[in-house]
């Protein structure tokens, strides 16, 4: 249970940079955080006591396999967020040749 | 040691990486803190028995950690000094943050303890993945064959973001990519 | 523009050699795919890391030389339409949206599991483009503003 909560906090920790900070830097190394969290708390769901990989091995058998669905569904997730992130560091290269800064409330005040 | 002490040493040395990459200044130094966070969740993937999502955890972060130096630690963004956020909501923040996480422990309790799943749909993939696809790799066999449209639309996904990025990019002079202008200047 | 053209003579000597080995290793991970651990994106990651390895090492200029980033562009979306038709060939041949229509072959063998290998590169080609076109465009991106500004 206690690996569960330490889990949340890190995603919680993730909030707190995305509320708070005002640098676009930073929130997107919050958003970063949030995702890492999120992935790890479903393998830590997924996790069966002495299991093992995966994967079938050529000689005897691997009977006692952890599930390997949620491994798959993060897999793809994991990528996704690879190219969020590019696009997000576009964005906000494009912002700051625009305003000259990061400070998201000075953004806001120069859109008028 | 069983796995949850080594889980939950793995875990504080995120949190304290992820806490000391927002609350630093200098942001070369936040870049490599967000590393520690991602390595350690690479080498808790290696304990949970997800080799695949190792490898891959582990590519992302170092290709993370290149984009970010090399799209923000440039010249002239580090003189500009973001202004300091507000002491109140800060403070704030955190009370309330913390107060999620005080309530939400019952929850956690009501949870089955960590080692005994709650999912149990895989069971028709494990036991029979190897021979209705022919592929050693169970996780390889779904995301490619029992969920290859799942895939597919990742691959939507990843195209779109890939794509806007490009979009978000392009200079106004140039009438493609941006490779082909800079011979001119 | 002195530092536009790469890193010093050790770094370049360095990677001609290392960047052949890199290659090889996504290309195993890649045909592997479906028996150990790794797979398309995996390797496609490693390759896209292979091409920012010379790129940082040689410069821009050194790549813009060798290879057209135009058609590296065209291949990374040619490639989303390929696995689209993967699996319209599965709705004809073998009877459902993305069905593994190939011979599933013998467990453990390299030449199995029927399509799995062939999304697996076309995946692999998909995410390897992507990336590194889009580092690509940052890194120019960055320049034509120096240029601008000064």
């Amino acid at each position: 249970m206690i690996v569960y909560i330490l889990c949340f906090t890190l995603f919680l920790v993730g909030i707190y940079g995305a509320l708070t900070k005002r640098d676009l830097i930073k929130i997107i190394l919050s958003l970063g955080i949030m995702g890492y969290a999120v992935n790890l708390m479903i393998i830590l769901f997924a996790y069966k006591e002495g299991g093992s990989f995966a994967i079938l091995v050529k000689d005897g058998i691997n009977s006692n396999m952890v599930d390997p669905l949620p491994q798959a569904l993060i897999l793809t997730s994991i990528v996704i967020e690879l190219g969020i992130t590019a696009m997000l560091v576009a964005l906000s290269i494009r912002l700051f040749q625009k305003y000259k800064t990061f400070d998201i409330t000075k953004i806001r005040r120069l859109s008028g | 040691m069983p796995v949850e002490t080594w889980l939950i040493f793995i875990l504080g040395f995120m949190i304290l990486g992820s806490i000391i990459a927002l609350e630093l200044k200098d942001l070369l130094s936040a870049v490599i803190s967000i590393g520690i966070v991602g390595l350690g969740v690479s080498l808790a993937f290696l304990f949970l028995q997800a080799l695949d999502l190792a490898i891959v955890q582990f590519l992302f972060e170092i290709f993370a950690l290149i984009i970010l130096v090399r799209a923000f630690i440039g010249k002239e963004y580090h003189i500009q000094e973001p202004s300091r956020s507000h002491i109140v909501q800060s403070v704030v923040t955190i009370v309330v943050l913390l107060l999620i996480l005080v309530m939400s422990i019952n929850m956690f309790k009501a949870l089955p303890s960590f080692g005994h799943p709650i999912f149990s749909t895989a069971k028709h993939y494990v036991e029979n993945g190897g021979r209705e696809t022919g592929a050693a790799n169970i996780v390889t066999a779904i995301i490619l064959d029992y969920r290859a449209y799942d895939t597919l639309g990742e691959v939507t996904v990843l195209f779109t973001a890939i794509l806007g990025a490009l979009t978000i990019l392009r200079t106004k002079k140039s009438n493609g990519l941006a490779g082909g202008d800079n011979e001119a200047n | 523009m002195k530092q536009t053209e790469g890193m010093t003579l050790i770094v370049k000597t360095v990677t001609r050699i290392s960047v052949w080995l890199i290659l090889l290793y996504g290309i195993y991970i890649i045909l592997h795919g479906h028996l150990s651990p790794g797979g398309g994106f995996a390797g496609g990651v490693i390759i896209a890391l292979a091409f920012l390895n010379v790129m940082l090492a040689y410069g821009r200029n050194f790549i813009k030389r060798w290879v057209n980033i135009g058609f590296l562009h065209d291949l990374e979306s040619s490639s989303a339409a390929l696995f689209l038709a993967v699996g319209i060939l599965g709705m004809a041949i073998g009877g459902g949206f993305l069905a593994n229509f190939i011979s599933h072959g013998k467990l453990f063998n390299l030449l199995s599991a029927g399509t799995i290998p062939v999304l697996n590169i076309i995946i692999s080609v998909k995410v390897s483009m992507g990336l590194f076109v889009v580092v690509w465009t940052l890194s120019v991106f960055h320049l034509d503003k120096g240029g601008k500004e000064e």
